[in-house]
């Protein structure tokens, strides 16, 4: 899973006690227009977004834009970074393979090639993929930049122990025949690793374990940014990431801010993806985020960069104020919160319960919890609109949305529970949304009878001591376990694989899959992930979705919505559902 | 308070009551005690508001019924959909919602402040009857046998007292499963805090009890119940404890309040009692998201809070001012 912003912040908010460092954004807000279940482009709360989606289109250059971060990044180095703000804005300072479209709404989500010049192209079994660099691209310092580097770069974004925080995607597809890292491979040029070929300076072939139709949205991550060997220094490169992009570093202070300039060696020629227009960028690490909020609505500040929109207190106050609700954008994320049905609890292992707790959910309840319609959209199945290909389905449907108690009490005496049952529900005890979520589904689903306990438990070990610990979860009778998933990068797989397939539920924990246990699930996963043609594989991945739902073994909750604003003095400001939220590389700035 | 005592001192029957003129009724020590309570106007303040606290928890039930909604009962026409605080003036303050409502899910606040009371005071009560046996136990002992006896037990003592007890207590609270020792639930919760809270406070009455002993033991009656040949146990029961019944008294009523904050402590750093039964720490421990937008939320519960341990402080204060004057 991509991470929010929110987990970082984890350790504070224990230490505190204060719950604060919640999810997404909204703690409510206004019933908004924009960024329906279907779009998603973030149409806005009302802004004045035009054809496009695009606010202040402007193609004038120059300027600094000045972005905070209420949290320190996790990392600048691209073999080591997993959130989506730091995905969308190493494209200003490095170029992968591929990249998402910097385009508005749905096109964000498309991928163009980058650093090669044309999409992979796969073997007959999609085992083996190829591609091909642009001329004349250089580092930073004139160097020009060679397949090797890209190489290089892979092998060590696979070295998890110098680099904990990126994805695993490499280390789990490429045919590393036992490869761990370039700092411990013995061949004299350290490009040991025998699942990538570099035949020329321009050419890069990658071999995998298995079949993978869709390499390209591996080829769009950060660790396929080339890394020059000569300047790595392993963690510490972070210090000074060499540049591709059109912005290098001017300085770096790890933990408090850095500044980016121009990169003199960056041609516009070789790069169709992006139109840099500030001269300079300034970022600022580990800003109280109600200061961001306030600095941004003041117009002392022009980002707020976790793009997870703003606080509670900030967006009371901008929805009671239709001046500041028209700079604002309430844009539908890649993330769904819903909640686990655990088959292995009895009497929940029998469908017809689990399919009575669906009926008698009410998921205004759930809404509410999350802030209401600027939190997100009562979701009807797993996968979010804004992923490409997603349908809209509802296998349980009810007047209002607030369930159904004839079809649940009907479900309840199929399944031998004429008077309900009693169950328990975990949450993250740090998550007031989650708390909230499980005292509603506590008091919807007690209307036909089934009881609900409610058990917090401390968020660092929600995954791995307690609801995603198979044996643990049994034990404690949890038979709900409220939970939330945000897509890698907006697409079935990206999305869906790590929870519903049940391969990936380790007895020993730390599962992402909570509770979806079906063969059936597993082998449309299988499909899914070797179709290879763009419009089947969506339709591949809607079939995941609606097994899942059949088997009730989630109910979804809400398809989430952050609320950003956006000051008057940026201009090409819009969404993108590549990463559902401000672009950072088509972003100017009219303050010089 | 390491002077001895020597009001009480004169119920023992060890001493004979001074023969007085016979126009002037002899008083007990407990008649002079409460003369002087009485005339503490601000000890008596806060004695009633403790005689209305612990009526009101104990009629919760009935005070719901008559003026609120049920404690866990959703509300979501008091709350606006969008932004999800409560609508109306004051967080939704009106006659049929006295505090308001909370915001989300519109809960009365009224009543769970209501039956938040129930959970704190009973958890404070408990704790405090635990600390105080455990103290009084301990501290005769040590006061009265002295020697290696009394080494012991305050070194243990200052065991205890050197302990950093949130932490402890939010270790053990996490730890402890759903179900253990054949308790589960709110019943498991809140005895666990009480064991956690009155088996870690119970040193600070052990202390004072421990001095008055070491005093009382030198004292003429006890010297005389000793050569009368009483045993040891009747000494201590018979002619110490009564003696001490005023400073534990005290020191009783002033750890109540302490254990009210600490249940709130917990309760509001979420290992308390679980939702959504209410308690006080936990609302307030809510009402932090919300402080800016339903400031009601975060109000009440401190209210109630404040109230109950300055009513429990003030009249802990006034009744050793009775008892004792001298510490005055």
């Amino acid at each position: 899973m991509r991470r929010t912003r929110k987990n970082p912040r984890r350790l504070t908010a224990l230490a505190l006690g204060a719950v604060a460092a919640v999810a997404l954004a909204a703690c409510g807000g206004p019933s908004t227009t924009g960024s329906g279940s279907g779009g998603g482009t973030g149409g806005g709360a009302g802004g004045t977004a035009d054809a496009g989606g695009i606010h202040n289109p402007s193609d004038a250059t120059g300027g600094t834009i000045r972005m905070a971060n209420s949290g320190d990044w996790d990392s600048l180095d691209p073999a080591d970074t997993y959130y989506a703000y730091a995905w969308n804005f190493v494209r200003l300072y490095g170029r992968s393979l591929m990249m998402f479209k910097s385009a508005p709404g749905q096109e964000g989500a498309t991928l163009v090639p980058d650093l090669a010049e044309s999409a992979g192209t796969p073997n007959a079994d999609s085992t083996q993929w190829t591609y091909t660099l642009r001329q004349g691209v250089k580092f930073e310092d004139g160097t020009p930049v060679t397949s090797k580097d890209v190489k290089y770069a892979v092998e060590r974004s696979l070295d998890k122990t110098t680099f904990p925080n990126g994805p695993t995607y490499f280390n789990d597809f490429l045919d590393l025949q036992g490869y761990t890292s370039p700092y411990q491979d013995s061949s004299p040029d350290k490009l040991g690793l025998k699942a990538i070929d570099t035949p020329d300076d321009r050419t890069i072939v990658f071999k995998l374990s298995k079949p993978f139709s869709g390499f390209d949205y591996f080829a769009q991550l950060p660790a396929t940014i080339p890394v020059p060997q000569a300047k790595d220094t392993g963690s510490k490169y972070k210090e000074h990431v060499v540049s591709t992009g059109p912005y290098m570093f001017e300085t770096n202070d790890l933990g408090k801010s850095f500044a980016m300039v121009r990169n003199p060696n960056w041609d516009q020629a070789t790069d169709p993806n992006r139109k840099p227009l500030p001269d300079r960028i300034e970022v600022a690490l580990n800003v109280n985020s109600d200061d961001i909020d306030n600095r941004l609505i003041a117009g002392d500040l022009d980002v707020q960069i976790e793009g997870s929109g703003v606080g509670p207190a900030a967006q009371g106050r901008i929805l009671a104020d239709q001046n500041l609700k028209a700079s604002t954008d309430n844009a539908l994320l890649a993330r769904s919160w819903f909640t686990n049905v655990n088959g292995e609890v009895a009497p929940l292992d029998n469908i017809h319960c689990r399919i009575a707790v669906q009926y008698a959910v009410d998921r205004t309840g759930y809404q509410r919890a999350y802030g209401g319609a600027t939190g997100g959209d009562i979701a009807t199945n797993l996968m979010p609109p804004v992923i490409p290909g997603a349908e809209q389905f509802d296998l349980y449907p009810s007047a209002g949305n607030t369930g159904d108690l004839a079809k649940a009490k009907d479900e309840l005496n199929q399944c031998g529970q004429p008077n309900g049952f009693t169950t328990g529900i975990s949450y993250r005890a740090e998550r007031p949304k989650e708390k909230a979520t499980a005292e509603a589904l506590q008091q919807s689903l007690q209307r036909v009878g089934i009881n609900l306990e409610i058990k917090p438990y401390p968020l660092v070990d929600y995954l791995k001591l307690y609801a995603g610990k198979p044996d643990f979860a049994k034990a404690n009778n949890l038979g709900l376990m409220v939970y939330g998933w945000g897509a890698d990068w907006p697409d079935g797989f990206g999305f869906l694989s790590q929870i519903v397939d049940s391969r990936v539920i380790r007895d020993t924990g730390g599962n992402s899959n909570l509770s979806v246990r079906d063969p059936a699930v597993d082998a449309l996963v299988d499909k899914a992930v070797t179709t290879g043609d763009d419009a089947s594989r969506q339709k591949a991945w809607v079939d995941v979705d609606r097994k899942v739902m059949e088997d009730a073994y989630i109910i979804p909750g809400i398809w989430a919505k952050g609320l950003l604003y956006r000051p008057a003095n940026l201009t090409n400001v819009f969404i993108t559902n590549g990463f559902q939220m401000y672009d950072y590389l088509a972003m100017g700035t009219t303050r010089k | 308070m390491t002077a001895p005592l020597d009001v009480p001192e004169s119920t023992t029957q060890t001493l004979a009551p001074v023969a007085g003129p016979g126009a002037v009724a002899g008083r007990s020590p407990w008649q002079i005690a409460w003369t002087r309570l009485k005339r503490d106007k601000v000890a008596l303040a806060g004695g009633v508001v403790v005689l209305l606290l612990v009526l009101v928890a104990l009629c919760a039930p009935l005070i719901v019924r008559l003026l609120g909604h049920p404690p866990l009962e959703f509300h979501y026409e008091k709350v606006d959909p969008d932004l999800q605080v409560p609508t109306g003036r004051f967080g939704g303050m009106d006659g049929e919602f006295l505090f308001g409502a909370e915001p989300v899910n519109g809960r009365d606040i009224f009543s769970r402040i209501v039956y938040g009371s129930r959970i704190s005071l009973l958890i404070a009560f408990l704790a405090t009857v635990l600390s105080t046996v455990l103290g009084t136990v301990a501290g005769v002992t040590a006061g009265y046998f002295g020697g290696w006896v009394d080494t012991l037990i305050s070194r243990i003592m200052d065991v205890f007292l050197a302990f950093p007890i949130l932490l402890f207590a939010i270790a053990l609270a996490g730890v402890v499963p759903d179900q253990a020792f054949g308790l589960q639930g709110d019943t498991l919760r809140i005895l666990l805090i009480v064991f956690i809270t009155g088996f870690v406070n119970w040193p600070y009455i052990g202390r004072i009890v421990r001095g008055q002993a070491l005093a009382l033991r030198e004292r003429e009656f006890v010297d005389a119940a000793r050569s009368m040949g009483a045993s040891t146990p009747r000494i201590l029961v018979t002619e110490m404890l009564p003696n001490l019944f005023a400073p534990i008294l005290v020191y009783t009523t002033l750890l109540i309040p302490t254990n009210i904050l600490f249940e709130a402590a917990l309760s509001f750093l979420g290992v308390g009692v679980r939702p959504p039964t209410p308690t006080w720490g936990g609302m307030l421990s809510d009402a932090t998201h919300w402080y800016q937008i339903a400031p009601h939320f975060m109000l009440w519960p401190g209210l109630a809070i404040f109230v109950t341990v300055l009513a429990f402080n003030l009249f802990g204060d006034g009744l050793r001012d009775a008892l004792d004057p001298r510490s005055r």
